[in-house]
């Protein structure tokens, strides 16, 4: 009797079947998109551990107090002035961008978000956050090497601060949008003037977050070589903010090619501190920005 | 004077808080927007000033040398002849490898990570490995090229040479330093760039639009290539063009993977070099006459990535205001 049925209606057959082809095909696809997930995670293990086989042995108290090694001296040396100058030059960096990426954020989420000069602001900061690095380097150059006459930390500054700003403007501008409105409204109602409003209200509830840009495009400009590859290039002295000034970025780049066992070895130990630092930074602007979502 | 005189005899300070602004307070006001103001076309003056002041300085080589520069592929500074081909191509290239192999990559995580395949904390474990591949510097990346994956490649690549030497790709033999390694590491370096855009965008595709195609009988992959994926196409080629930018304006990995030597060729296995590295590499020692020609080229990689910049840009935004209306 049912069988009859099924033949009037000719209703498919609607059991899972598994050997179907297009059932295998499905399976061969997960299998070869696990596949892919696993090997995009070999890259990062494989950096992590071969920084701490390599690196880790030079971990001590000399490697953050002492200067580079001179030429080819076997053994010994720090990296003091790298990591000096490295805060150094991304504190002026930080200096420069955070009241610049900020005020401008304030205007193109608050003030004038619909204005003309917004979109073409917003689209410029677009834009300069896609600048490849060492265009900043190169510009950089051309604005405070060449008008200063030489090489200094203030010009890697500089450049690292043209990278810096557009991570900060458009997390700062995203941050103060999700400000509740009804905040702002309470604000107004109590008769504050718009910047009362902002200072007093808005800012202060948007602070996590644009401190999470903050970290996050410090953390980004502590790990950049090339703008700063010929704006504050690279010495084997202390911190001298008018002469050319070591970082860290360039002290790996300088000494990856080293014939010098030792200097390698720094080169290691230098990148195992550069991706402590830059990890450390990405965690606490995830732990802000988690924070404030609960 | 005589109005605010009036309002202090109605309102009293001492019982009220209620107060209008007083004259401090608007012009802080005032003051205070307008510097927001300021900075805002600052952004927009600062790109300007980026790219005129990088146009100006490389004016003069342009008209010294003209557009045939950007084709030809002579590099004599003594003689004054200057030829970019080599870089503009090696540039091209290596980004379009990478982008290929990044781009499948960061896209199949992408589906991997959004189609409920894991649980959700293995999901989330996995987007943070994801993004922070993008964490690493590039010039970390460029020392373990140098010493690990340079050495892993090496027998592969010798393989493949004696094997199908007579295939394009594979036609040189590799000396570690070439097109082979640069890309891999390109192309591990704009994965994670890719991979989150395209999140976003498969994200964005609308819940019942999945559930009609596994109504339909649909299996799992039949809904994501005939269903989810060409809903997020638009997306996810913004995705793929912000990636290309990355790869094109990236340096340091670059610089210190693919040999610097100014061939081309069609071969993976070929040393080459791209105008990020000639600038690093040359800027430093380069004399007033030579900083001209970098500059032209520093201009050259300007307008190439502000093109593609802006137009994964227009893409990315065009597309989400399409799904706005959806």
């Amino acid at each position: 009797m049912n069988e009859t049925k099924n033949d009037l209606l000719q209703l498919p057959n609607l059991e899972r079947q598994p050997f179907e082809p297009r059932a295998l095909k499905s399976i061969l696809l997960s299998s070869i998109t696990v596949i892919c997930a696993i090997l995009a995670c070999v890259p990062l293990f494989s950096v992590l551990v071969m920084l701490i086989y390599r690196g880790g042995s030079r971990i001590n108290f000399e490697l953050f107090t002492d200067l580079p090694p001179i030429a080819f001296q076997p053994v010994g040396g720090g990296i003091s002035n790298a990591i000096i100058g490295t805060l150094f030059m991304v504190g002026i960096a930080a200096l420069i961008t955070v009241p610049f990426g900020v005020l401008a954020a304030i205007y193109l989420a608050e003030l004038g978000p619909h204005s003309k000069i917004a979109a073409v602001a917003r689209f410029s900061a677009k834009t300069m956050s896609g600048l490849p690095s060492i265009i900043a380097g190169v510009f950089a150059y051309a604005i405070m090497v060449i008008t200063m006459g030489g090489y200094s930390a203030w010009a890697g500054g500089v450049a690292l601060a043209i990278l810096m700003l557009p991570t900060i403007l458009l997390t700062a501008e995203e941050t103060i949008k999700m400000v509740p409105k009804r905040m702002k409204e309470a604000a107004f109602g109590m008769g504050c003037t718009p910047s009362q409003s902002m200072t007093k209200v808005i800012l202060p509830v948007a602070l996590p977050g644009i401190i999470t840009g903050v970290v996050l495009a410090v953390a980004r400009a502590a790990g950049e070589t090339a703008p700063l590859l010929f704006t504050a290039i690279f010495s084997e002295y202390a911190l001298e903010p008018n002469d050319p000034t070591a970082s860290l970025a360039v002290l790996i780049y300088n000494y990856s090619n080293s014939t010098s066992e030792n200097q390698l070895e720094l080169a290691w130990a230098a990148s195992l501190v550069l991706v402590v630092l830059v990890f450390i930074l990405n965690m606490v602007s995830r732990w802000i920005g988690s924070r404030t979502r609960n | 004077m005589a109005a605010e005189n009036r309002e202090e005899g109605i309102l009293n300070h001492k019982e009220t808080l209620a107060a209008p602004p007083t004259t401090v307070d608007k012009t802080f006001d005032k003051c205070f927007r307008t510097l927001t103001l300021v900075f805002t076309w600052a952004t927009v003056l600062l790109l300007a000033f980026i790219v005129f002041r990088i146009g100006g300085q490389a004016l003069p080589a342009l008209k010294e040398h003209g557009l045939s520069l950007l084709f030809s592929s002579d590099w004599d500074a003594n003689n004054n002849r200057f030829g970019f081909w080599p870089q503009i191509w090696g540039t091209l290239y290596s980004s379009f490898l990478a982008l290929v192999l990044g781009g499948f990559f960061g896209i199949t995580i992408a589906i991997f990570l959004t189609q409920d395949f894991l649980p959700h904390k293995l999901e989330v474990i996995l987007k943070n490995i994801v993004e922070l591949l993008a964490a690493i510097p590039s010039v970390v990346y460029g020392l373990w090229g140098i010493y690990v994956l340079i050495p892993i490649l090496q027998p592969v690549a010798d393989k493949l040479h004696s094997s199908f030497g007579w295939f394009p790709l594979f036609s040189t033999s590799f000396s570690g330093f070439g097109m082979f390694s640069a890309a891999l590491v390109l192309s591990i370096m704009i994965l994670p760039t890719i991979a989150a855009i395209s999140q976003d965008a498969l994200r964005a595709v609308p819940y019942k639009t999945k559930e009609a195609a596994f109504g339909m009988g649909a299996t799992r992959w039949e809904a994501i290539l005939r269903v989810i994926l060409p809903t997020a196409s638009g997306g996810i080629s913004g995705a793929l063009v912000l990636g290309l930018g990355r790869a094109l304006g990236e340096t340091m990995a670059l610089a210190m993977l693919v040999g610097n030597s100014a061939t081309v060729s069609l071969s993976i296995f070929s040393p080459a070099t791209t105008l990020a590295a000639l600038l690093a590499l040359n800027f430093p020692e380069a004399d007033l006459n030579q900083t001209g020609v970098l500059m032209y080229a520093a201009c050259t990689l300007l307008l190439i990535t502000l093109v593609v910049n802006m137009l994964g840009t227009l893409i990315i935004s065009a597309t989400s205001m399409k799904g706005d209306e959806r």
